[in-house]
């Protein structure tokens, strides 16, 4: 087999580096309506911060907002550290500009639940900054000490109890340094920070008034649907668009990398259009592509002598307890964000304009200047709301085809995915097989533990790093064993053949924390010891591990009774510098079903910025994490995928839905990630559960029907 | 010529009698808060009122709503404060946000013929609409809160 997908994404390799230049950004007020004052008028101390005469403060957003919660909680840190009146801030989303590039990432994009991680103090600075120059302004005014002047929702008060609102300030301010380092609030002065502040955007998703992709309109805009190589590795032969023209609404058909693109006035007509396409693909490449035949290679992997060393610790040695050893498996999944993919494209001989719903505005940029030959500055990237994130749109396929059909046509272009395009679109989670084995000593406790994984690498694959070495992402969840072992070795075979893959919510940990939580439940019982009595032992050196297994077990009131027929499961991890426990309570429906009652789930995500922003973004991962292991899987047959839609790839509907509770560690740590540290414990604990209701150990997902016990 | 009545205006469209109700309102009349998930009627992010009922627009041939009262998320109340908005705003049930025009739809229709609902009416009224942000938890809760609101007001 050979992987067509490789040959497409190779275009990311070395082209994020170079993003750079400043555009005109896009205005998106979300608390008020009306358009902010000009820049030049404004105070404007930094990239993130504006403040114009009439006292109204503009915050800019540099992050995608995808659900979670970005629009609010990022605003929060700066007006904290500038004593804003929150009621009357305006948020903006960023334009793409190197000023707004991830800390961590170095360029501008949105992912690996980072947000408040990587700008939690960059933020607080730059809300310090500008308060002190405020104060600076007011206290020269006065002619009292800086010193002596403080601030409260956006007045300065002076020490006689003089006030000046910051937009007064804003002609002397403008015309003062940053401080170099100026001091922040301590915790017990914060009045935002800590606090279930109401998002910003709730408002316009109500009544259907945030802008979306999907909702991008332009002057004299054509929709635009792509037909795709239905197969792995298929090859256009030919195509006759005589019928497809025909269609009335349709403009064009054109031949672009992805496929071709049938330009209409609108979707129906693009989509008629493009079901009267004749095409003949050439699909002999991917013709012997099948679930089984994956399996059947990434077994070899498992089977072969060499694998690369992701981490060893110690001498594996056996200990004089039972010995175990268990094979494991994940599917690929597709991520199904409600808002199929697409996006608006632009291109004109020296610019081109994007508005997408992308969680990478500087991987755009880079990418399609590098497709059309323009400069990067010639290149805009309007950020709007996006429909779901969850790692697929930091990939830019749905730009690429939107910008290289404006290019052909001339036109603006709106590509629009429909679902199955969407579904088919081969960015998937990888599939993923485990060999994990351990011996115990004679308390029961792990004396070796030594596992082998085998999946594609999704930093090959994207082009994000270096892909030579151990890919990191592959085994992070495995890699990480927490728990106290003498001897410990993680290995790691790549995958090169399949479906495309790409970064799926949690990542790594996705799988990886299914098999080692699975796992050690195993070990437990061998042990015969209570699964949670069994990982707390073993977990005496890793304090926040253990203070939010703590948590979730005496929140779910692990030793109380349940009703017959119940059971409860329970994992831990870590992911993303962010610790959490679930608890989950199960049965089984009368054909066998598993049903999954309750999820009590403890976080430490360190110190942080909105708690019900933090609580719904673990409801979130757990029922993600919750279709993925009751229902989510992507199968091939003769090169091509099987699903294309909700009846074949289901996702969990609201009778499915467990009552989920969620406790925070009340922590004073740096904040961590929060997006997707939900996610990975979820699988393991519906698994354990089931297992102690029905003595079936499950070890690979989705779940099937199980018999009662 | 198909004649709709949206939002209480009568609108006049020539289009293919087949279109999906869906892309009459998104394209053609601009009214894009009523979202594309599927296609298929599998997902609900398209649901609107025909008649008060909630129904999915993307299989709806616009032929088929000819002559009859359509509601759409822009439609439900003139400021937006229908009590199931208010409700969503109340329990900040919005993540993406993207599916829940269509959430919000199905609640109004259910409230409208079941104004006290259980449990199990809202997971059979519900049922229909994914929610890939998993907000399930809250929009229950928002219902109830809503029920609560229009019984007060009855």
């Amino acid at each position: 087999m050979n992987s067509p997908q490789m040959h497409r994404r190779d275009f990311l390799r070395g082209s994020l580096a170079s993003a750079g230049g400043l555009i005109v950004a896009l205005q998106m007020p979300a608390l008020a309506e009306g358009a902010p004052a000009p820049a030049s008028a404004s105070f404007a101390p930094n990239a993130f911060i504006r403040i114009a005469p009439d006292g109204a403060v503009t915050l800019v957003v540099s992050m995608a907002e995808m659900g979670q919660g970005v629009r609010t909680a990022l605003p929060m840190i700066l007006a904290e550290e500038l004593d804003a009146d929150w009621s009357r801030v305006l948020v903006e989303q960023a334009p793409v500009d190197p000023k707004y590039n991830h800390p961590l990432f170095h360029m501008q994009g949105t992912g690996g639940s980072s947000s408040v991680r990587a700008f939690y103090t960059p933020l607080r600075i730059a809300g310090a900054s500008a308060r002190a120059m405020l104060i600076e302004a007011a206290a020269h005014r006065w002619g009292v000490a800086p010193s002596d002047c403080s601030t409260e929702t956006g007045v300065v008060i002076g020490p006689s109890g003089q006030r000046l609102p910051y937009g007064d300030l804003v002609a002397e301010a403008v015309t003062l340094t940053p401080p170099a380092s100026p001091s922040l609030k301590s915790e017990s002065q914060f009045r935002l920070i800590g606090h279930d502040i109401a998002r910003t955007d709730t408002r316009s998703k109500v009544r259907g008034a945030a802008l979306f992709g999907l909702d991008v309109d332009y002057p004299g805009l054509k929709t635009a649907v792509v037909a795709r190589p239905p197969s792995l590795g298929a090859r256009l032969v030919s195509f006759d668009a005589t019928a497809c023209k025909a269609v009335k609404g349709v403009h064009d058909a054109v031949a672009i990398s992805s496929g071709i693109a049938v330009v209409a006035d609108n979707f129906y007509a693009a989509s008629k259009g493009r079901d009267a396409l004749r095409i003949v693909w050439d699909e002999s490449a991917g013709s012997t592509v099948s679930s089984d035949a994956i399996r059947a290679e990434m077994t070899q992997l498992l089977d072969a002598t060499e694998s690369r060393v992701a981490r060893e610790s110690g001498t594996i040695t056996d200990g004089r307890g039972p010995r175990l050893e268990s094979v494991y498996a994940a599917p690929y999944l597709a991520h199904a964000c409600m808002e199929p993919m697409n996006a608006t494209a632009y291109v004109q001989a020296d610019r081109c304009e994007i508005h997408a719903p992308t969680q990478a505005p500087g991987v755009n940029r880079a990418v399609i200047a590098g497709v059309l030959g323009l400069k990067p500055e010639q290149v805009d990237v309007h950020q709007t709301f996006l429909g779901g994130g969850f790692g697929r749109r930091f990939c830019p396929d749905f730009v690429i085809a939107a910008v290289e059909t404006s290019k052909l046509t001339g036109k603006p272009i709106k590509v629009v995915y429909t679902r199955e395009d969407d579904m088919r679109g081969q960015y998937y989670r990888p599939a993923a097989l485990a060999r994990l084995s351990a011996s115990l000593d004679e308390q029961g406790h792990p004396q070796s533990f030594v596992a082998r994984a085998v999946c594609a690498s999704i930093t090959r694959a994207s082009g994000m790093g270096k892909a030579d070495d151990v890919d990191g992402q592959a085994v992070e969840g495995l890699a990480s064993w927490p728990y106290r072992t003498p001897g410990l070795r993680v290995e790691w075979s790549e995958y090169r053949n399949g479906p495309g893959v790409w970064f799926w919510r949690s990542v790594g940990c996705s799988q990886n924390t299914f098999f080692a939580e699975s796992f050690v439940d195993e070990l437990a019982h061998a042990a015969q010891q209570d699964p949670y009595a069994y990982r707390r032992a073993l977990l005496a050196e890793q304090p926040r591990l253990l203070a939010v297994l703590d948590l979730a077990a005496q929140k779910a009131g692990w030793d109380q009774p349940l009703p017959k027929g119940h059971a409860r499961g329970i994992a831990v991890a870590e992911s993303f510098s962010s610790y959490v426990a679930e608890v989950v309570e199960v049965s089984l429906a009368d054909d066998g079903t598993p049903r999954v009652h309750k999820v009590v789930a403890a976080v430490d995500c360190g110190k942080i910025v909105n708690p019900a922003i933090v609580r719904r973004q673990v409801q979130s991962a757990v029922i993600y994490g919750l279709s993925a292991a009751l229902y989510g899987e992507i199968t091939l047959n003769a090169g091509r995928i099987e699903q294309g839609n909700f009846d074949s790839y289901p996702i969990v509907r609201m009778p499915a839905a467990p009552t989920i509770e969620v406790h925070l560690v009340d922590s004073h740590e740096a904040p961590t990630g929060i997006g997707e540290p939900g996610t990975p414990p979820l699988a393991p604990a519906v698994a354990n559960a089931l297992y102690a209701l029905t003595g079936q150990r499950i070890r690979e997902l989705p779940l099937k029907r199980l018999t009662r016990a | 010529m198909i004649s709709l009545t949206i939002n209480g205006h009568l609108q006049q469209v020539d289009l293919d009698p087949d279109t999906p109700l869906l892309w009459v309102l998104r394209d053609h009349l601009k009214l894009t808060g009523t979202k594309y998930g599927c296609g298929q009627a599998l997902c609900g992010a398209c649901t609107v009122h025909l008649n008060g009922e909630a129904v999915r627009s993307c299989i709806l041939p616009v032929s088929a709503a000819a002559g009859q009262k359509i509601t759409t998320i822009e439609g439900l109340h003139a400021q937006g404060e229908h009590a199931v908005q208010r409700a969503w705003v109340q329990h900040e049930v919005p993540q993406c946000g993207y599916c829940q025009s269509g959430q919000i739809m199905s609640a109004a229709a259910l409230l409208a013929r079941n104004p006290h609902p259980t449990d199990a009416d809202i997971d059979n009224a519900m049922a229909g609409n994914l929610c890939r942000c998993g907000t399930y938890n809250d929009i229950r809760a928002a219902i109830h809160t809503a029920a609560g609101q229009l019984s007060k007001g009855r």
